[in-house]
This record gives structure tokens, C-alpha cells and sequence, in this order.
């Protein structure tokens, strides 16, 4: 579809522009403020240049924090995305009832404030009254995830599995429903296994919702902060601090203010970079398919 | 993609009944009914929790309340301290639905219509707000609306939410107003329809589907958000969500009112996503499925 040409246009994003410019712009600025000064008190304040981009950069516990979240992004990628496609194979098709119930229960997770999701697993995975943790105890297997690191840390992966593998699925089953049933009827009348159909029919239908969930679990994962916040508070010692954690640690907790807001910076501009791929690649999608 | 799957998802669906015409259940069917029972435990969980007393929690596990008890929901019902966080939530809840909706209308039909200077721009820096992480805006956000004097109040969460809100809700709504033609703006023009009169009265009903699930969108975006609502709020405009954190951890650990309370807020979720389940996809891929 052609559009337009007309600059009066602009009248109609203007209150779009001047919300958003309120909450985005003005606090961008402010942190951009911190990142270069010194702040001993109201009034009291001496410009350091890029010092505290320097500490950021240098920052051990930092690179900790970035490489625990760049594994966990990863494990969050490799489980979530296979498992979403084959949920969503094992869906079923038209407007049934059946239908309907699944795409409920399957949204449900999705619709749960982020710390009450925390909460569900709390109380699922404690040894004395949570069903997880009971059973685990009852087979015998020493699960504690409050003070072993590698259980806190499956134990949050598991968490997000459950929490959002559903939008992946929803995605692909979306993916799928475009498909013309005549190609599984060509295909059927080629005698192709299952595995072909998904190889070369339902796979590339997919590829358009694939990019965007591989996309949305990324940035959403690397951004991760209420889920294991309440669960294990990002202990047991480091093993659960990811990267929002740290930077709230950062600036609540130690009220180190122009390291933190030099910080977000950097994180921002990671988040950025991601964003910009995300833009590129679904815009050009969307034009792929017109054409 | 066709614009026919798009407008009527499902409606093409009919390759699901002949991939497995054969009576016997398939391995994909048990991955998914396993799945849909693993996501149903954990909730279950809580509800069955929910209704026992804190004695038969602590006590030893059952797997079905034996002396079911509405205690924990009573208390949340008459304690203040307790519903006014439900109050609070659903208040800036809806403001900012009515916020995002009233701002994104007018720009996703100048996106899907028109193209102007700066356009691609725009757009793409309204999608770095939906991405930003809210930890990175916390601090700014708390000294702003302290400056402005809007701190704990409704309005402030709500403002505070369009960061995230009005981006989704222009993608999402410029995505359903693409699929409608070109062709009937024109005939309502050439049919001497003022801009304001036809958009009301002639594409908003077309879009209504797509206005509806932008509005259950912003609901439960900022429905789940926590982390800027409790930054902005100390007592007037506590969220549930917040009311839920701190009341537990001061009074030591009563699972049962945890667990009612999350039940809680969960059930508006539950209650409105039949009406929206066909577009969930779609609103999730920001309008691009």
C-alpha cells in the first residue's frame, strides 16, 4: 500500500511525541547528568568526565554479572524457542472449543504480575510446603534453592520456561495458521514425512514470528529483574544477580549514583543495539511479504 | 502472509484435522497436554494453598485443602490496607489505558497512512521505549515526579507507564489499521467526511477488534509492572502488587493471605483474555503477525 506524502501528519503523532517525551527524554537526560558527575550533596556537585564509565568498564563484579546474564539469555533461547515450536505443532487448528481453552491456558502465565509469578514458585519449590520441593525431597534429592547456587539458578531458568515459553508458542502457532491448506495437500499427495512438512513448509512460514520471539526472549530475558527478585533476591551469594539486579543494587543499595547512572548508559546502548536489529529485520519482513 | 489469515485467524486451520486424521493421539498432542499441566501445577498450587488455613500449610503437604477455609479472602476484603491496593492498581491501570488509547489512535493512523519527515524514525524511537530496561529509569523517574509533585499519586503511575504503553499501543493499532484499504478513507473523503467524523464513525468501527485488544494490552502491560509502580508510590497509590511484598515480609510469613492475594491478581487476567484469545499473538509480535 502507497502511502502519502504529508508532513501535516506531525499534528497526529504530537501528543504521542510529547507523552512519551515526558517519561523517556527527561530522565534519559538526567542519567546522562550522574554518568559524568561527581554527586556529594544537593548543590554539591563536580563534573568528572568519563570516570565513571572507566570504573563501569573496569568493574569486576559487573563483567560477573554480564557474563551470568548472557549465559542465562542463552539458556533461556536454547530451551524456550525449540520447545515453543513443538508446543505449538501440537496444537489444535479451527475455532473449536478446544482450541479456545488451549490458547487460554497457554496465555495464562503471560497475564501474571511479574512478582506474583515470583511468589507461585516460591511457594511451589520450598522443601517444607511446595509441591516441587516436597516432591523432590520425597525421591531424595537434596533441592534447596535458597542456599544452592546451581538449584537457585535452574530453578529461576525453570521459571522463565514457565513464565513465557507460551509466547513463543502463541507466536509460532500464529506462524502456522497462515499456512494455505492446499501446500499440506500438496505435500501429502508427495508422500512427505512429517519431517518435511516441518522442514520445508511450516519453518519458513515461521521464520517471520521466529524472528520476533527470538528477539522479544532476548531483550525480555536480558532485562529480567522481578521474577528473581522475589525468588532468591539474586543469591544464593552472586549466582541469581543478573544485570537489572546489579545496577539496582548499584543504585539503591549503595547509592553510588554517577557509577549506576554511567552504567545505564552502557546497558542502554546494548538494549539499543537490539533494538535496532529488531527494527531492521521485522521492517524488511513486513515488505518481504508484501511484495 | 495473507491479510485473510490475519483478519480471521483460524479460519484456515482445517490441514490440523487432516495431518492427524487417524484416531490415536499423536506425540505432539502429550507434549502439549504435559506442558499445559506443568503450567497448570505451580498455579494450582497457590489456589489450593489460597483456601487452607496457615496450620495445614505448615503442617505437612495436602494436595487438596481438608478444612477449606475463606479466611485469607475475607481478610484481604476487609482489611483497607489490603483492597486499597486493589483499588489503587485498577485505578492507574485504567488511566493508562485511557492515556495510550487517546494519544496512540491519531499516530498509528498517521503511521499506517501517511508518510512525512522523520516518520521511520519515530517509529523506531518509540520502540527503544518499549525496550528500555525500567531499572535504568528508576532513579530519574523518582526525583521527576518528585520535582513535579506528582509523586505517589495515580496520574504518575499512569504517566510512567505510557513509557512502555503508548509505543506498544501505536505498533499494535498501525498494524490492524494497515490491513483495512486506502480506498475507504478516500470514498468517505470524496463523500465530504471531515477527518474527525469519518475516523470516529467510520474507521474506528472498522478497527474495533484491533481497539480492543491494544486496551487489554496496555491493561495487562501495566497490570504486571511492578518495579516503576513501586517507585512512584508510597501510600495513596500503593499497587497490589507492592501491598503484597511488604506486608508479607513485615508480619513474618503468612502463606495463605500470599497466596489468596496473588490469586487475586491473577483473576482479571483469567477473566478478560477469552475475549482477545484469537490476537494474543499478534499483540505480543506489536501488531506484526
Amino acid at each position: 500500500m502507497d502511502k502519502v506524502q504529508d508532513n501535516r501528519a506531525w499534528f497526529l503523532i504530537i501528543p504521542v511525541f510529547l507523552i512519551v517525551a515526558f517519561s523517556a527524554v527527561v530522565p534519559l537526560m538526567t542519567v546522562v547528568n550522574y554518568s559524568v558527575q561527581e554527586i556529594f550533596g544537593p548543590g554539591q556537585t563536580f563534573f568528572v568526565g568519563t570516570e565513571w564509565f572507566e570504573a563501569v568498564l573496569k568493574d569486576d563484579r559487573l563483567h560477573d554479572a554480564l557474563v551470568r546474564q548472557i549465559i542465562y539469555s542463552l539458556a533461556v533461547l536454547a530451551i524456550e524457542i525449540p520447545l515453543g515450536i513443538l508446543i505449538a505443532l501440537g496444537m489444535p487448528g479451527g475455532r473449536s472449543a478446544k482450541t479456545s481453552l488451549t490458547l487460554v491456558l497457554l496465555a495464562l502465565p503471560l497475564l501474571i504480575p511479574f512478582n506474583v509469578v515470583g511468589t507461585i514458585w516460591q511457594i511451589f519449590g520450598r522443601g517444607d510446603i511446595g509441591l516441587l520441593g516436597a516432591t523432590f525431597r520425597a525421591i531424595g534429592i537434596d533441592y534447596n534453592y535458597t542456599n544452592n547456587s546451581a538449584h537457585a539458578w535452574v530453578t529461576v531458568l525453570v521459571m522463565d520456561v514457565w513464565h513465557w515459553t507460551s509466547l513463543v508458542a502463541l507466536l509460532c502457532y500464529a506462524g502456522l495458521q497462515s499456512i494455505p491448506p492446499a501446500f499440506y495437500q500438496a505435500a501429502k499427495i508427495d508422500g512427505a514425512s512429517k519431517w518435511a512438512v516441518f522442514r520445508y513448509i511450516q519453518l519458513p512460514k515461521m521464520r517471520g514470528v521466529l524472528i520476533i520471539a527470538v528477539l522479544l526472549r532476548f531483550m525480555d530475558s536480558f532485562m529480567i529483574y522481578t521474577e528473581p527478585f522475589v525468588l532468591t533476591g539474586g543469591g544464593p551469594g552472586n549466582s541469581t544477580t543478573f544485570l537489572s539486579q546489579y545496577l539496582t543494587q548499584m543504585a539503591v543499595g549503595q547509592f553510588d549514583i554517577g557509577k549506576a547512572a554511567a552504567f545505564s548508559i552502557v546497558y542502554f546502548l546494548i538494549v539499543l543495539l537490539f533494538s535496532f536489529i529488531f527494527y531492521t529485520i521485522i521492517t524488511r519482513t513486513g515488505e518481504g511479504e508484501k511484495k | 502472509m495473507s491479510k485473510a489469515a490475519v483478519l480471521a485467524p483460524g479460519a484456515l486451520a482445517a490441514p490440523a484435522n487432516i495431518r492427524r486424521s487417524s484416531a490415536r493421539v499423536s506425540n505432539r498432542t502429550i507434549v502439549l497436554v504435559c506442558y499445559i499441566v506443568f503450567l497448570m501445577l505451580p498455579i494450582y498450587w497457590m489456589v489450593n494453598m489460597s483456601f487452607k488455613t496457615n496450620e495445614e500449610i505448615l503442617s505437612g503437604l495436602t494436595l487438596y485443602p481438608h478444612n477449606p477455609t475463606l479466611r485469607n479472602y475475607t481478610i484481604i476484603f476487609t482489611d483497607p490496607s489490603w483492597y486499597s491496593g486493589y483499588i489503587n492498581s485498577i485505578y492507574y491501570v485504567t488511566l493508562n489505558t485511557i492515556i495510550s488509547l487517546t494519544v496512540a489512535l491519531p499516530a498509528a493512523y498517521a503511521f499506517s497512512r501517511y508518510r512525512f519527515i522523520g516518520d521511520k524514525h519515530v517509529f523506531f524511537w518509540l520502540l527503544t521505549n518499549k525496550m528500555a530496561p525500567p531499572a535504568v529509569f528508576l532513579l530519574p523517574f523518582f526525583q521527576l515526579y518528585q520535582t513535579v509533585g506528582l509523586f505517589d499519586t495515580h496520574i504518575a503511575v499512569a504517566l510512567a507507564h505510557c513509557l512502555f504503553n503508548v509505543p506498544l499501543a501505536v505498533w499494535i493499532l498501525e498494524g490492524f489499521m494497515s490491513g483495512v484499504p486506502r480506498e475507504i478513507d478516500e470514498m468517505a473523503y470524496i463523500d465530504g467526511y471531515s477527518f474527525p467524523r469519518f475516523f470516529g464513525t467510520v474507521f474506528l468501527p472498522m478497527i474495533r477488534a484491533g481497539v480492543g485488544v491494544t486496551a487489554f494490552f496496555c491493561f495487562m502491560f501495566s497490570w504486571v509492572e511492578l518495579l516503576l509502580a513501586r517507585t512512584l508510590t508510597s501510600v495513596d497509590a500503593k499497587p497490589i502488587a507492592a501491598t503484597m511484598t511488604r506486608t508479607v515480609s513485615a508480619s513474618g510469613m503468612d502463606w495463605g493471605l500470599l497466596a489468596a492475594a496473588g490469586v487475586l491478581t491473577i483473576l482479571p487476567g483469567a477473566l478478560v483474555i477469552w475475549f482477545v484469545r484469537n490476537y494474543i499473538a499478534k499483540g505480543f509480535a506489536l501488531g506484526r503477525v
